[in-house]
């Protein structure tokens, strides 16, 4: 095995972790990404392999799947980004692009983004957070909704994992950046 | 002791005393009191002196419209300026200060500039400042904006924080008077998403000022039970404190919470403002009515304020405004005023109405003087007697302390004017009420409609409610409303008395009735020249109580109607907002979001400069111990390179993943130069133009697959390309099968550049891979592992034109890899270098970067026109070729380099024949980018030329006007280093 040490999103060698008041900001380094796009009229075939790969249908539009340790959210029309524990896929585009074959583009995601994810005891403790940092109607975001959006002029995805908990996704390079975004906002709330 | 402090009444917190100074003098009030409403209560009239002619000043309203009482807010780096008295939230401990007067508010030595005010009238400044011209800003200027205005800023950094929201609802309801909690309760009863906003620190607008029942309750009563169920309801969200100040487009309101204003500092971490945005389906606009002030002569004396006012400071605040109270009201509403002062025992003097059949309102003790008019007031710092003129036509004085003025009120029609909608004149009301052309989703009710009674306000309220419920498909419930005084509108227009002195319409901005009287005989008629002329209506409460007199008067000069005249426009925002609160947390370094390269933190420990290239901060260079200029940093960087090997992290730079079965054909039609041949395994730089035929990027793209490419792009481009392709993959060419995705932030690429790059790089690339110049020659690309199986990609490409690579891992292993390198080729002298060696290195090299690709160039300029090929079509490659781009005489890229290597050379300067005058008319082009070159050891530069493929030899002048330098150059091959490209083939 490769004996390079990497080092977090932040730019640490341990994974930061706040809790601010009721909320804990996480960062997340531990899904391996994999964005696949289908190819012309291939849509239903992808979506069948790779349902045979991760045993999920994909989602529509604003939407996220899940099954086991595979997830999906959708990104564009007919494009999606598949997530799956690192340490079980450490080449996770090898992986997804077998079942699909010629019948979608496969691009490796895992290091493109950093991951926080946010924890709260309820939806109710979450929104005064996410309500300053995202325009996201809370009416169109409950769990099980990935969606993409802008958070410190910065191109973000929320995911929502359950209730009063959600995930963003951001570009790594500007992790720092957004980390200080959501510490500021729950230091607002808390 | 409170002197003016009714008995009982009020809703104020009796058992509890607040502590504040005004002026430095201490003070006391209770909480529910606002700063202006604590001040009466204890006997202060006199808060400000006016911005022109430093007139004594009290309060007029008792709202956000207040144009007078402007004070100072607090002190050092918190201390707010022209924050309106009126709607400061008391707090124990606040600190208030007077503005616009010197040496003290009592004593202000510039209140001669009320004498001199015959000289100082409405255009003043063009008339009087005319000569000597240069005068103005240096002598004139700043004279007049020491003498006029009103507080100063601190001029220290604002140590508070703003936020920025968003907030999504079924309804907006803007304004928690009677109207707009009535139609709160009827949307919330139905269960749709409700915020309710309101600017006042207390919810019930005018139920909480007026005296009057509703049902067997009081209005402030029955409204704080209409507060505490909307409270209590989960889809309703209250805003109390919040001022919506704008209507945008697709039901996109604005609207400003002021969250800790009313605490002495806020809590840590908590913002002051929150500037939210709120997306709402519908919206009901309940901001009520603004009560107008009738002018006349002395109109401005501490004393004098509007009577709904009044009322509210009595009903509201329980406070007197005086002892001998007169008013003088056109409208049967100012008449309650006398009845709500005299019921809580206050003297009222006198009842002064214009109209001949103004009817009694019966105080005992008042005189009743229908027909009559205020024709002045007198006494010094406050009022203490008005004059008064009798339908009779006779004078006389009365004494009077507190005088109630009213000349009707006017709806709030502001944010169903912010989309450019106008109101309408209504002659019943003597009032503008909203037009027809509302933003869309907005329904306007109560008084901000014209809907003055209060009974009308709760059914309008509801209606508006019921008919925003429909809409979203919803049913409304039955009202539920308690009975309330229906009283109807009974006013004769009034708006100012004629006769001498000076009558004010504009508090704020100091404009009188003879300043728009002076507009029009100066033939500024329109409304909108009449407000810049005289400035009417320009000040901070944007003419709130100013705008409609001053209209109506320049309808009465023109002959024409109001309706005709029409009104100025209405813009956001409604009410002040200070820049911290749009600015948000925006600031200082947080202004914009910061991008690192995974090194970043490795940079960071060598002790490297950064610099900013867009988001981007990248290394500029690693000074060493003992190096006490950069130029020694950047030299020794840059000579390792060409000696040994040097170490980059190149990550910034744009990489855009593009697969598909056509992918070949888009990238062929992408660029400029073939790209469909370029065998798998194989890099090719790629000049990208835009559709006009200009430059727009260049980088180099790896074939990976047959249906795979990797399209590298410059940093500052990295958007911009990604862009443009969507637009080609999506509108251009949607039949093409292919797939777009940035996939920049996945990958750390550091460049390993030097004649030892491969003997280092063969100590890193695992053993399986031929790194040797057959098996991996220029140009080439592939999938490596490193370090003992870490996948990897690895590009045989060089931007110093020596031997060089790219090695690219996950960007969670490039801090890792950077170590390793620096590590394994620590034998070599391996050196890492910052942007700045690699700008030396590639103009050493005449490698183009932003400073040439600048939109203005092309690649006939570069040198590389041969690139656009003719043998496919590309986009802009048709528009390359037109006739004026293909001038013999147009601009070359060229090489400079100085005759004097102890002479300076810099980027900008602009080239001239020897001899020539430095004037445009001479210019034979640009110096693009310049450098000391540590190889040539003389400065060298890239210039764009006239005709300078033609020119090589010749020796020109580089000269720059703003540093005085005028340097001799040679014009040389812009390649200065191998120009035969050996080094990187080796």
């Amino acid at each position: 095995m490769a004996d390079l040490t990497p080092i977090t999103p932040l730019g640490g060698t341990t994974l930061r972790s706040e809790t601010i008041g009721a909320l804990r900001i996480a960062e997340g380094d531990d899904w391996a990404l994999a964005s696949v796009a289908a190819r012309a009229g291939q849509a239903q075939a992808v979506g069948a392999g790779l349902r045979e790969l991760t045993g999920l249908d994909l989602p529509g539009p604003g939407g996220m799947a899940s099954a086991g340790d595979w997830r999906a959210l959708w990104l564009s029309p007919e494009s999606w980004l598949l997530a799956a524990p690192l340490a079980q896929e450490p080449d996770i585009a090898d992986t997804v692009k077998r079942p699909v074959g010629d019948g979608a583009s496969v691009t490796e995601q895992t290091d493109a983004w950093v991951r926080f994810d946010i924890t709260a005891p309820d939806d109710d403790r979450l929104w005064p957070l996410l309500e300053r940092l995202c325009n996201i109607d809370p009416a169109c975001a409950g769990p099980g909704t990935a969606t993409r959006t802008v958070m410190e002029h910065l191109a973000a995805i929320l995911l929502r994992e359950g209730a009063g908990r959600a995930a963003v996704l951001g570009a790594r390079s500007s992790a720092a950046s957004l980390h200080h975004a959501l510490v500021a906002a729950a230091r607002s709330v808390a | 002791m409170s002197r003016a402090r009714l008995p009982s009444g009020g809703q104020i917190d009796r058992a509890r005393r607040l502590e504040f100074r005004f002026d430095g003098r201490a003070y006391t009030g209770h909480p529910g009191d606002t700063l202006a409403s604590a001040l009466l209560a204890s006997g202060v009239r006199l808060m400000g002196r006016s911005f022109k002619y430093h007139r004594p000043r009290g309060v007029l309203t008792a709202g956000s419209e207040e144009p007078n009482a402007l004070v100072t807010l607090r002190s050092g780096a918190r201390a707010e300026p022209n924050t309106r008295a009126t709607v400061a939230e008391l707090f124990d401990g606040l600190e208030a200060t007077s503005q616009n007067r010197w040496p003290a508010l009592g004593f202000d030595a510039m209140a001669v500039n009320d004498w001199l005010a015959p000289f100082l009238t409405a255009g003043f400044y063009y008339k009087t400042f005319m000569w000597p011209a240069s005068f103005w800003e240096r002598v004139y200027e700043p004279i007049i904006r020491r003498a006029a205005g009103l507080g100063a800023l601190s001029g220290r950094d604002d140590p508070d924080d703003y936020d920025k929201g968003f907030l999504h609802a079924d309804l907006l309801v803007i304004g928690a008077g009677p109207a707009g909690l009535s139609a709160a309760l009827t949307a919330a009863r139905a269960g749709v998403r409700v915020i309710l906003a309101d600017e006042d620190f207390r919810m019930g607008g005018r139920l909480s000022a007026e005296a009057f029942a509703l049902g067997d309750q009081s209005g402030a009563d029955w409204a704080a039970g209409a507060v505490a169920e909307l409270a209590d309801m989960e889809n309703v969200r209250l805003m109390p404190r919040t001022t919506v100040i704008g209507a945008f487009d697709h039901g996109v309101y604005g609207a400003v919470e002021r969250v800790a204003d009313h605490l002495p500092i806020p809590p840590e971490g908590k913002p002051r403002q929150t500037l939210w945005r709120i997306s709402t389906s519908r919206a009901i606009l309940a901001a009520g009515a603004t009560e107008r002030p009738i002018a006349f002569a002395d109109n401005d004396r501490p004393g004098i304020m509007l009577a709904g006012a009044m009322r509210a400071y009595a009903n509201r605040w329980a406070v007197a405004p005086g002892k001998r109270v007169a008013l003088f009201v056109n409208n049967d509403d100012g008449l309650r005023t006398a009845r709500d002062l005299a019921a809580q025992g206050v003297r009222v003097t006198a009842v002064i109405d214009p109209r001949a059949d103004a009817p009694d309102p019966g105080i005992d003790g008042a005189r009743h003087l229908p027909g009559a008019v205020v024709t002045g007031s007198a006494g010094r710092l406050g009022l203490d007697t008005i004059i008064v003129r009798s339908a009779q036509g006779k004078e006389f004085r009365i004494d009077a302390d507190a005088l109630a003025v009213s000349g009707g009120w006017n709806p709030n029609v502001h944010l169903t004017c912010h989309q450019r909608g106008r109101p309408v004149w209504d002659d019943a009301l003597a009032a503008f009420v909203p037009g027809p052309d509302l933003p869309a989703g907005m329904t306007v009710a109560g008084a901000a409609a014209g809907t003055f009674s209060t009974h009308g306000a709760l059914h309008a309220g509801h209606a508006a409610a019921a008919e925003a419920l429909a809409a979203l498909g919803h049913k409304a419930p039955a009202p539920d409303l308690p009975q309330a005084e229906d009283a109807p509108v009974t006013l004769h227009p009034f708006w100012h008395v004629a006769g001498k002195g000076r009558a004010w319409l504009d508090f704020q901005n100091d404009v009188t009735v003879k300043d728009v009287k002076l507009a029009h005989q100066e033939n500024f008629r329109s409304v909108e020249h009449m407000k810049r002329y005289t400035t009417l209506g320009m000040a901070t409460d944007q003419g709130k109580t100013a705008n409609v007199p001053a209209l109506a008067i320049m309808a009465e000069l023109t002959g024409k109607s109001i309706a005709e005249t029409g009104t100025t426009i209405f813009r956001p925002p409604y009410t002040p907002v200070a820049l911290g609160t749009f600015a948000g947390r925006a600031r200082g370094r947080a202004f914009k979001p910061t991008r690192l390269t995974p090194t970043h933190q490795w940079a960071e420990a060598q002790g490297a400069v950064f610099t900013e290239a867009g988001l981007w901060l990248r290394a500029q260079y690693f000074p060493r111990p003992g190096e006490t200029h950069w130029r020694e940093s950047v030299d020794r960087e840059a000579l390792a390179v060409r000696a040994s090997v040097g170490l980059c992290d190149v990550s910034t730079l744009g990489k855009i993943d593009i697969q598909g079965a056509d992918a070949a054909e888009f990238v062929n039609r992408v660029y400029a130069n073939g790209f469909a041949k370029l065998p798998v395994g194989r890099v090719r730089y790629g000049l990208m133009l835009r559709e006009d035929g200009f430059v727009m990027d260049d980088g180099t793209t790896a074939r990976l697959a047959e249906d795979h490419f990797v399209m590298t792009t410059t940093t500052a481009n990295a958007v911009p390309v990604f862009r443009h392709l969507e637009f080609a993959r999506q509108c251009l060419w949607p039949g093409l099968d292919v797939q777009l995705i940035s996939t920049t932030d996945a990958w750390a690429q550091i460049a390993v550049a030097g004649p030892q790059s491969r003997t280092l790089l063969q100590r890193v690339v695992d053993a399986d891979h031929d790194l040797s110049n057959e098996g991996f020659p220029f140009m080439a690309c592939g999938a490596v592992t490193v370090c003992g199986g870490q996948r990897a990609r690895l590009f045989r490409i060089s931007f110093s034109g020596e031997l060089a690579y790219e090695v690219a891992v996950p960007a969670r292993y490039g801090q890792a890899l950077m170590e390793r390198l620096m590590a394994q080729g620590a034998d070599l002298g391996v050196t890492p270098y910052g942007v700045e060696a690699l700008n030396v290195l590639r103009i050493e090299k005449g490698h183009a970067t932003a400073n040439e690709l600048n939109g203005q160039t092309t690649a006939r300029d570069l040198g590389l026109g041969r690139m656009v090929s003719d043998k496919k079509d590309s986009i802009g490659a048709v528009l390359s070729r037109r006739e004026g781009m293909m001038r013999e005489d147009g601009l070359h890229l060229v090489g400079l380099r100085a005759v004097n290597a102890d002479s300076r050379l810099a980027a900008g300067s602009h080239l001239l024949e020897r001899g020539a005058g430095a004037v445009a008319a001479n210019d034979l082009g640009w110096v693009t980018s310049a450098c000391w070159s540590p190889h040539l050891e003389a400065p060298i530069a890239l210039a764009f030329l006239k005709g300078g493929a033609r020119r090589q030899g010749e020796t020109l002048r580089a000269v720059n006007l703003l540093s005085g330098q005028d340097t001799e150059v040679a014009v040389v091959s812009p390649h200065f280093i191998d120009p035969e490209g050996e080094r990187l083939r080796g």
